[in-house]
């Protein structure tokens, strides 16, 4: 493998290009789904391919094929240049890629079990028994279970000298239970919705998740639902849970804070953004008690890694700081263009896409309060939890998001269920609503599995440390006149 | 591309491997190319080439699925082996009933071979002549420019033996300056139908009539474009026009079969067969397409099958099976609006007070069994005051029941377009949505844009 990387980087640098890099990379998936007592899909990939990426006279290139031979190694450098010289002479794109130093290394995600060494027996014997509990409860139609577990081994290479090696392992599993009757179905989920929560660690991960202390609870929650009250239509104080907070940061912050997106070139597709590289140390973002950090190297999280696409070496920074905006998501390419250093978020959803900016860890710091003094403290308002609909606007200012569940909080307690709660808000104003965040005790990752991004369309795997939070004057109840 | 007889000879072999009681292998080629460009110049210009096989093996009615993209003999037959091991350890699925059993597939003509013609050279001098044509309007160009070859073919051990190639080419363009954009979009499988100043003119249109102002969200009338109304039936087809929603009782459709739940101007059906869409002749079980109407003249008639969904209630399939594993159900993948009567010209007209939406942005489902969804609009929103397009505005949210929508419908335009997401997360296969504009007498916005 070294040998046929530092031949087509050798004949990179014969052709003169600017910059090129290689990654290999080899997949292994293996996804298990029960539901209603009956195993709806066992599924184990494999995925191996390389991708070439060129820059010439300041026009990228990219071109990527399954199949890893000298020869078609060789053809592929060949496409990707042919690529990059195409884009040159239409008009080129000017790329500022400022030289970086070697970077060499190795990093594998520390992990106790492998998940893909534990047999499928036993993980076929834990959801099966977590479904059936869901599944005896009457009024549940669909109970279900699923398990992912995740290898990725990857090199990357360039023409500058950098040689890095990864292996990440990542698993996750969850629960769900849907109540139907004939107008409406309510939906429980554990630990998250969309499949549970997920993280950089063994199998070990999975254990200490406990699915099946919960299945009783979310199966009643869910019933429940069906004869609850709808979420009432007004403007409130709002409590959100740990696991809609990190939504709300992923989808509030973290995407508006990459600097591809503001820079446009993610315009066709995801969108841009309401932020401007100038709002970097000035704009209030959020509440002074908001600090949020991109993370890539806490322990465990889904978007925790050794090295990046680029192989810049994973790192923490500060985004938001007391409430300020104090910095942005970035590449080599685009950090350049602030005139800065990048800070290692560049990534690729396998060898055949190429890599950009993905959100690390976008963690929103633990506060002071418990949860139980956050609802005493709150005359009126609502306590949601758990995810179960998303949506905002094209530059991440306009959200509307929907959980699975609420209560409503009346005089400091927790009052009656209420059902399809849903609320809506502006990004900055939502964050400088925000007015307490619960303690450390409070406080977990939360691995998101399913952002999307690019064209062709790229899957991340990242992770938000949330714990539970409040915001003032906040819109709940939208749907109560469709 | 492999060609016909490779990929059928490649499949054959996977199954003679097999010593379980039924195998299905389905091969998966890939070779594409995609450019995006933003600001009017390329920064982004990859390339792809890759052949995936998913291998679904039955034993004692149990099933595993396994993929690979290493497709060496050794491999292969280590796939087979590993399959057999992992349906082993598992429990019967007793509702499986039995892989399908071949069925003609009508001959159809999915591939344009001037597909190859687009190389990146000229692919970028196409681009050129977009950029050209936006700027002298003062405005800047932003999008994807993807053009593929892809060939699917499905053999299983009952003898169904199915191959297809595609071409396609997909170009999405937002044209924009500091203040407003506008869309547009052109799908084919044929390369000679791309005009790119109609494309550029389409999109420079919406762009140019000035600055968005702030209304006040609400309920409006509203004329919706094909873009618009694409994404509004492509959730419909993911909620409830499937058998799958049916029989887990989540479908907006349950017991309500026969009863008039739109108005009687909609009539949506599905139809890989159709030359006015992007043809499909058979699905990933190598099962023919069939035409399957889920709403004619507002009244619900039927949903889609694929095999297992077909034999839980002794049906066929008609022709509806995505790649496995499929948890999500027999989603229909080549929806059709009926054209109407109408023009967009005599909806604008007909409209006292309402919104003009080009296309939806980031739509999500909130209530499944009313087909509750919320989404913003984008590229081209527009105040219509007195018949006419009076200023573009601010973007809205919405949050409305599709199915209440189209129980509004006032008119139908004759006109109909293709429109297509182009390449989502998963493999490339390139699917349409053929949609007419509407004109809907209320539709509910619950918000506005802050910028």
């Amino acid at each position: 493998m070294k040998e046929l990387i530092q031949n087509i980087l050798d004949i990179a640098k014969l052709k003169k290009v600017d910059y090129a890099d290689i990654r290999v990379v080899h997949r292994r998936t293996e996804e298990i789904g029960i539901k209603n007592g009956k195993v709806e899909a066992f599924t184990s990939d494999e995925d191996l391919g390389f991708g070439i990426r060129v820059l010439y006279r300041g026009a990228w290139g990219f071109a990527s094929s399954s199949k890893l031979t000298k020869t078609e190694i060789e053809k592929i450098f060949g496409k990707a240049l042919n690529i990059a010289k195409a884009s040159f002479r239409g008009g080129g794109q000017g790329v500022n890629f400022p030289p970086l130093s070697p970077k060499v290394g190795q990093y594998t995600t520390p992990f106790s079990i492998h998940p893909l060494d534990v047999a499928p027996e036993e993980k076929l014997n834990l959801l099966l028994t977590c479904e059936e509990i869901l599944r005896n409860h009457k009024g549940i139609k669909i109970a279900e279970a699923f398990m992912g577990s995740y290898y990725m081994a990857k090199t990357f290479a360039s023409t500058e000298g950098s040689y890095v090696e990864q292996t990440i392992v990542e698993c996750g599993a969850g629960i769900s239970a849907t109540a139907i009757n004939d107008t409406e179905m309510q939906i429980r989920s554990y630990p998250n919705s969309f499949r549970g929560n997920f993280a950089t660690k063994g199998y070990e991960w999975i254990k200490g998740l406990d699915l099946q202390s919960h299945t009783e609870r979310i199966a009643e929650e869910a019933i429940q639902l069906l004869s609850a009250t709808p979420c009432p239509s007004k403007t409130t104080t709002l409590i959100l849970d740990g696991s809609q907070v990190a939504l709300q940061i992923h989808e509030s912050i973290g995407h508006p804070i990459e600097l591809d997106r503001i820079l446009g070139t993610e315009a066709s597709y995801a969108g841009t953004s309401f932020i401007k590289p100038e709002m970097v140390g000035s704009f209030r973002y959020g509440s002074e008690m908001v600090n949020v950090v991109a993370d890539a190297t806490y322990p465990g999280g889904l978007g925790t890694f050794g090295y990046d696409d680029e192989g810049i070496p994973a790192q923490r920074v500060p985004i938001i700081s007391q409430g300020i905006l104090v910095n942005l998501l970035t590449s080599r390419e685009t950090a350049s263009v602030l005139g800065k250093e990048s800070n290692g978020t560049m990534r690729a959803d396998g060898w055949n896409r190429i890599p950009l900016i993905r959100m690390t860890n976008i963690n929103l710091e633990p506060g002071e309060w418990t949860l139980e003094d956050m609802i005493a403290d709150t005359e009126e308002g609502v306590f949601l939890s758990t995810n179960r609909s998303w949506s905002i606007d094209d530059q991440r200012i306009n959200f509307q998001f929907g959980t699975e569940i609420g209560w409503e909080v009346q005089n400091g307690k927790i009052g009656k269920m209420i059902k399809n709660p849903t609320y809506t808000g502006i990004t900055p104003q939502f964050w400088n609503s925000c007015d307490a965040i619960a303690n450390r005790n409070y406080w977990q990752m939360w691995g998101t599995p399913n952002c999307g991004k690019g064209e062709p369309g790229q899957v991340a795997h990242v992770g938000h440390g949330a714990s539970p939070a409040r915001f003032r004057n906040v819109r709940v109840g939208v749907m109560n006149n469709v | 591309m492999i060609g016909k007889d490779s990929c059928l000879s490649l499949l054959k072999k996977i199954v003679e491997y097999s010593s379980a009681d039924q195998t299905e292998a389905l091969l998966l080629t890939e070779d594409s190319s995609l450019t995006r460009f933003a600001r009017s110049m390329v920064h982004q210009h990859v390339a792809e080439k890759n052949s995936t096989v998913i291998l679904k093996v039955v034993k004692n009615k149990r099933i595993a699925i396994l993929t690979t993209n290493r497709l060496t003999p050794a491999s292969l037959k280590d796939l087979v082996k590993k399959a057999i091991s992992i349906a082993e350890v598992q429990s019967p699925n007793e509702e499986f009933i039995s892989l399908p059993s071949p069925q003609r597939i009508p001959e159809i003509d999915t591939f344009h071979k001037n597909i190859q013609t687009l190389t990146p050279k000229r692919k970028v001098k196409l681009l050129q002549d977009l950029f050209k044509i936006v700027r002298e309007k003062g405005l800047e160009a932003s999008g994807s420019f993807s053009n593929g070859m892809v060939e699917v073919a499905v053999v299983n051990s009952l003898g169904v033996e199915a191959y297809q190639r595609y071409s396609d080419l997909v170009l999405h363009l937002i044209v924009q300056n500091n203040e407003s954009s506008g869309y547009s979009s052109f799908v084919s499988r044929n390369p000679d139908q791309l005009n790119i100043p109609i494309l550029a003119d389409e999109a420079i249109l919406k762009a140019s009539k000035g600055i968005p102002i702030l209304i006040e969200p609400g309920e409006y009338e509203v004329v919706l474009e094909p873009y618009a109304v694409s994404e509004l039936l492509s959730f419909l087809g993911y909620l409830g026009f499937h058998a799958l929603s049916v029989q887990e009782g989540r479908s907006f459709l349950c017991n309500r079969f026969g009863q008039k739940l739109v108005d009687s101007k909609v009539t949506i059906y599905d139809d890989g067969l159709d030359p006015k869409g992007l043809q499909v002749p058979f699905d990933f079980e190598g099962i023919p397409k069939q035409r399957v109407v889920f709403f004619e003249e507002g009244v619900a008639k039927s949903v889609t099958y694929d095999s297992f969904t077909g034999h839980r209630e002794g049906k066929p399939s008609t022709g509806h099976a995505l790649i496995s594993p499929n948890t999500e159900g027999p989603i229909p993948i080549n929806l059709f609006m009926k054209e109407g009567d109408s023009s967009l010209d005599e909806m604008i007209r007909s409209v006292h007070k309402g919104i003009y939406v080009t296309r939806f942005h980031y739509t999500n489902v909130v209530e499944p069994m009313k087909a509750v969804l919320t989404g913003m609009t984008r590229d081209g929103t527009f105040l219509i005051e007195d018949g006419e397009i009076k200023s573009p505005i601010k973007n809205f949210r919405f949050t409305e029941s599709v199915l209440k929508a189209l129980s509004r419908v006032s008119a139908v335009s004759k006109d109909r377009k293709i429109c297509s997401e182009g390449t989502v997360y998963s493999r490339r296969f390139i699917t349409g949505i053929v949609a007419p504009a509407i004109k809907v007498d209320g539709f509910n916005f619950s918000g506005v844009s802050a910028l």
